[in-house]
């Protein structure tokens, strides 16, 4: 309803007129006697890939964009073929999909759930989508999720952390390759049991919205699980940019460890605050006090600077594994390679898990030799693999939920440069961080059955 | 005509054709020529078009006509989409209870809000509702999030009561229905290359936005539409001749309040989800904006700014780089290049700088928004003198 209205009364006169003419040639068609939503048809297939590119996750965006941009490229036989030549499953021949030539749509969520859903829509219904992937927020995994159920779309989530991705807001439709709150927790709890020791007391700052609940309630569990205590736990609010007020009381509290359960800029700044009243420098208890960020990314250490030195955190991947940990972690080296190539720079690890999902999502239905997202799901559910740069790897056919190591990182003391912020303090093996499907913090939801739509 | 006069009548009966024909209208291009970037017609926008088109024309009664300035009306829209999404999920996936409770609950709301509002004119009126609404949208962002699903928002889930309803297949996803008839049912009606997607929920959704434009034209046709014509001119006289203005501009509020509540329904009904960034300020300012762009006051107006508006955000924000890369392909490498960095600014996520330019011009150069250039163009055509009742009901849009 955009055109003035003139232009629109001209458009029916020459619609009406043209309706007439093409009146004969004319025939019905329901949805899909194809048997499934958006079944590829000529000798491409369209791929969405729906990624922040505006509000606070832009960055995260744009490096995701550039992965998928390198995965359609190495699936349609261009460039060095990155981590195909790792991938343990070798149906992936550099030929498209089951010899489709792969294209591929995006669209801007701006990490708003509305905002994703209608871009999400327009990408099934205008563009003929047959896979959605990206998205740089729980809120927005698990509003784009519920979509693709519905629609009848495979969703290959992109970075989300939160629990409930896979928890109680879980679809059959869904996968997560990224890891979660949970994992977080039981990987850095050994290891900040090992670095601060057993009789701490801890302070929890939390971002007052579902994924920092998530969090938050992982890294006490598993904290509280091996001695410590929580002193107290504080919301912040997402849109706080000076985190003064909330740090004064810390010290009053008597706590010796303080966690930021907070993202991006919010832990940028939190983190900022924290060590410009001097945390770090204080003697509470006897003891230093410590700073713990359980959920880490380069970028984010990017915008902490100096701050971010010696403070341990948890990530899904890092692009030095290969090198440092060996050839358990191959892979990592193939598509940091090709991505340094074409971009510049080292991946992040949203770039990594996007690119992976899309390698696994095309592999699936090679195998399944189908684009039916029941065949997909089943190809999906409970596969094996290995050499995507996290070593071995299951995909739980329970919750559709990767289980693999989870590296235990910490900031860097002296940096070589802007890229090489992190330093890799431990993998925790992925026997370590896995927990049975119904466990309470994960409890609440169901897959339901695969739903091919049409 | 339903009690229409003539010009009202023909205007209804316009808006009625290009709301049904719309799946035609909107796509003019055939599949899969470059111009098919441009084709509108899938029931997702469609859907917002006219949803959108509600909201707009609900606001336009309060501030088209009393000249109050709401700026909190997205937390109405929120208010209803909440309201509706429970009633699916307690009573039924049947789209009318969620409809009708989320206009209530949105006229009971915007009854608080505005009681507390409209002690105060002008700017502070303004502020008051931003305020109001920036709270609803803290709430259910985070506050409230055992209610609201917080930043996850909510949707329909398969363990839901729905204690209407029967219970469901095994593994089935609860889908939005209006007495078993599938808001994402539709046939496509393929005519040559062209592709055209007729869609139940669109055609729902068309006919209550055409009620809710009936509706619109009986209250700017109204003695109470004039009341409030008058309150806008000049609310102190109305005052000195010792009527009592605020029972009606109160009234303006509450009906204005409930269309968003509709228009919040109708967004659950379409698509069932809902999230907090919709009662966000942005999204407050967005129907302002719609209604001004197409022409506060005229009837019309406010459902051509929702749908340019709408058609900007889906249409223009989807063109990539790599989209640009194709249209200039047949141009010389360098200017091609040229060309790229030139117009890409503009679409893609650069979406908003085009809208506002857009909207500056139409400000400037066309007071009376859209509506004044669609008269502006007729004027010229007609060849003759514009006659003094414009068919959109008034001679000069307000501002």
């Amino acid at each position: 309803m955009s055109f003035s209205k003139l232009t629109r009364r001209g458009l029916i006169k020459t619609g009406a007129a043209a309706s007439a003419g093409l009146a004969l040639p004319t025939y019905l068609r329901a949805d899909g006697h194809t048997g499934f939503t958006n079944a590829p048809t000529g000798d491409t297939v369209t791929l969405g890939f729906n990624v922040p590119q505006s509000g606070p996750y832009a960055d995260e965006g744009a490096d995701e964009l550039r992965a998928f941009e390198l995965a359609v490229e190495h699936l349609n036989g261009g460039g060095d073929g990155g981590m195909l030549q790792t991938f343990s499953s070798k149906a992936l021949d550099g030929t498209g999909i089951l010899g489709k030539k792969v294209n591929f749509v995006t669209g801007d969520t701006q990490t708003k759930s509305d905002a994703a859903r209608a871009s999400a829509k327009s990408m099934i219904e205008k563009d003929g989508a047959v896979m959605i992937s990206g998205g740089s927020s729980s809120g927005v995994a698990v509003a784009v999720q519920a979509l693709c159920q519905e629609a009848g779309i495979i969703f290959m989530a992109g970075l989300t952390h939160a629990n409930d991705t896979t928890g109680k807001d879980k679809r059959a439709n869904g996968f997560r390759h990224f890891f979660n709150s949970y994992m977080s927790g039981a990987a850095l709890a050994p290891v900040l049991a090992n670095a601060y020791g057993k009789d701490r007391k801890a302070y929890h700052l939390t971002a007052d919205y579902n994924w920092g609940y998530t969090t938050e309630e992982a890294v006490r569990s598993s904290t509280e699980a091996m001695g410590w205590e929580t002193v107290n736990a504080v919301k912040t609010p997402l849109t706080q940019t000076d985190f003064s007020a909330y740090i004064a009381p810390v010290l009053q509290s008597g706590a010796d460890v303080l966690v930021l359960n907070h993202y991006g800029g919010n832990m940028v700044n939190s983190l900022t605050n924290a060590v410009q009243f001097g945390l770090r420098d204080k003697e509470v208890n006897g003891k230093k006090f410590e700073i713990v960020v359980p959920l880490y990314s380069e970028l984010m250490a990017r915008g902490a600077g100096a701050n971010i030195k010696g403070i341990l955190g948890s990530q899904n991947w890092d692009w030095k594994l290969e090198d440092q940990l060996g050839s358990r972690y191959s892979g990592t080296n193939a598509f940091v390679q090709s991505f340094g190539t074409k971009f510049g720079f080292p991946p992040s690890q949203a770039a990594h898990t996007c690119y992976v999902q899309t390698l696994l999502y095309a592999d699936a239905v090679t195998r399944a030799g189908s684009f039916n997202p029941c065949a997909v799901v089943e190809a999906l559910a409970g596969f094996e693999f290995d050499g995507l740069g996290n070593g071995p790897t299951l995909y739980r056919a329970d919750d559709h939920q990767c289980f693999k190591d989870v590296v235990v990182v910490k900031g860097k003391e002296n940096p070589e440069n802007s890229f090489d912020l992190v330093e890799i303090v431990e993998v925790t093996p992925a026997e370590q961080v896995t927990y049975a499907p119904d466990h309470p913090q994960f409890a609440g939801g169901s897959l339901g059955t695969c739903n091919p739509g049409a | 005509m339903f009690g229409l006069d003539k010009k009202d009548a023909g205007l209804l009966l316009i808006v009625a054709i290009l709301a049904l024909a719309a799946p035609f209208i909107l796509n003019p291009f055939p599949e899969g020529s470059a111009m098919a970037q441009f084709n509108a017609g899938y029931p997702d926008l469609m859907q917002r078009l006219v949803i959108f088109g509600i909201f707009a024309i609900g606001f336009n009664i309060l501030f088209g006509l009393t000249g109050y300035l709401s700026f909190g009306h997205a937390a109405f829209l929120g208010v209803g989409s909440y309201a509706a999404i429970w009633m699916m999920k307690l009573l039924t996936m049947n789209v009318i209870p969620a409809i009708i409770v989320s206009v209530m609950i949105a006229g009971l709301f915007s009854l608080l809000v505005g009681w507390i509002s409209l002690r105060r004119s002008g700017i502070y009126f303004s502020i008051l509702t931003l305020a109001f609404a920036q709270m609803s949208y803290a709430l259910a962002y985070s506050v409230l999030t055992p209610i609201t699903g917080g930043e996850t928002g909510l949707q329909p889930k398969y363990t839901d009561p729905r204690i209407l309803d029967g219970a469901l297949p095994d593994g089935q996803m609860p889908r939005a229905n209006l007495f078993g008839l599938d808001m994402k049912d539709g046939f496509e009606l393929v005519m040559g290359n062209w592709v055209f997607t007729f869609n139940a929920g669109y055609y729902i959704a068309a006919v209550v936005m055409l009620l809710s434009f009936y509706i619109s034209i009986r209250i700017f046709r109204s003695p109470f539409g004039m009341m409030l014509r008058a309150v806008k001119s000049n609310q102190q006289r109305m005052n000195y001749t010792g009527l009592n203005t605020k029972p009606y501009t109160l009234a303006a509020f509450v009906i204005s309040g409930m269309y968003a509540g509709l228009a919040g329904g109708l967004l659950v009904a379409m698509d069932t989800q809902v999230g907090a960034e919709r009662m966000f300020w942005t999204a407050s300012g967005e129907v302002v904006l719609m209604t001004i762009l197409g022409g506060a006051g005229t009837l019309i107006g406010p459902v051509l700014g929702a749908g340019f508006i709408k058609y900007m955000e889906n249409i223009v924000s989807k063109i990539n780089k790599t989209v640009l890369e194709q249209w200039f392909a047949f141009m010389p490498d360098g200017i091609e290049d040229v060309m790229v960095a030139l117009v890409y600014p503009f679409v893609g996520k650069g979406w908003h700088l085009t809208l506002g330019l857009l909207f500056m011009l139409v400000v400037i150069f066309l007071p009376g928004g859209l509506v004044e250039g669609g008269q502006r163009i007729g004027n010229l055509f007609r060849s003759k003198k514009a006659k003094d009742t414009s068919p959109d009901g008034s001679k000069t849009p307000a501002e």
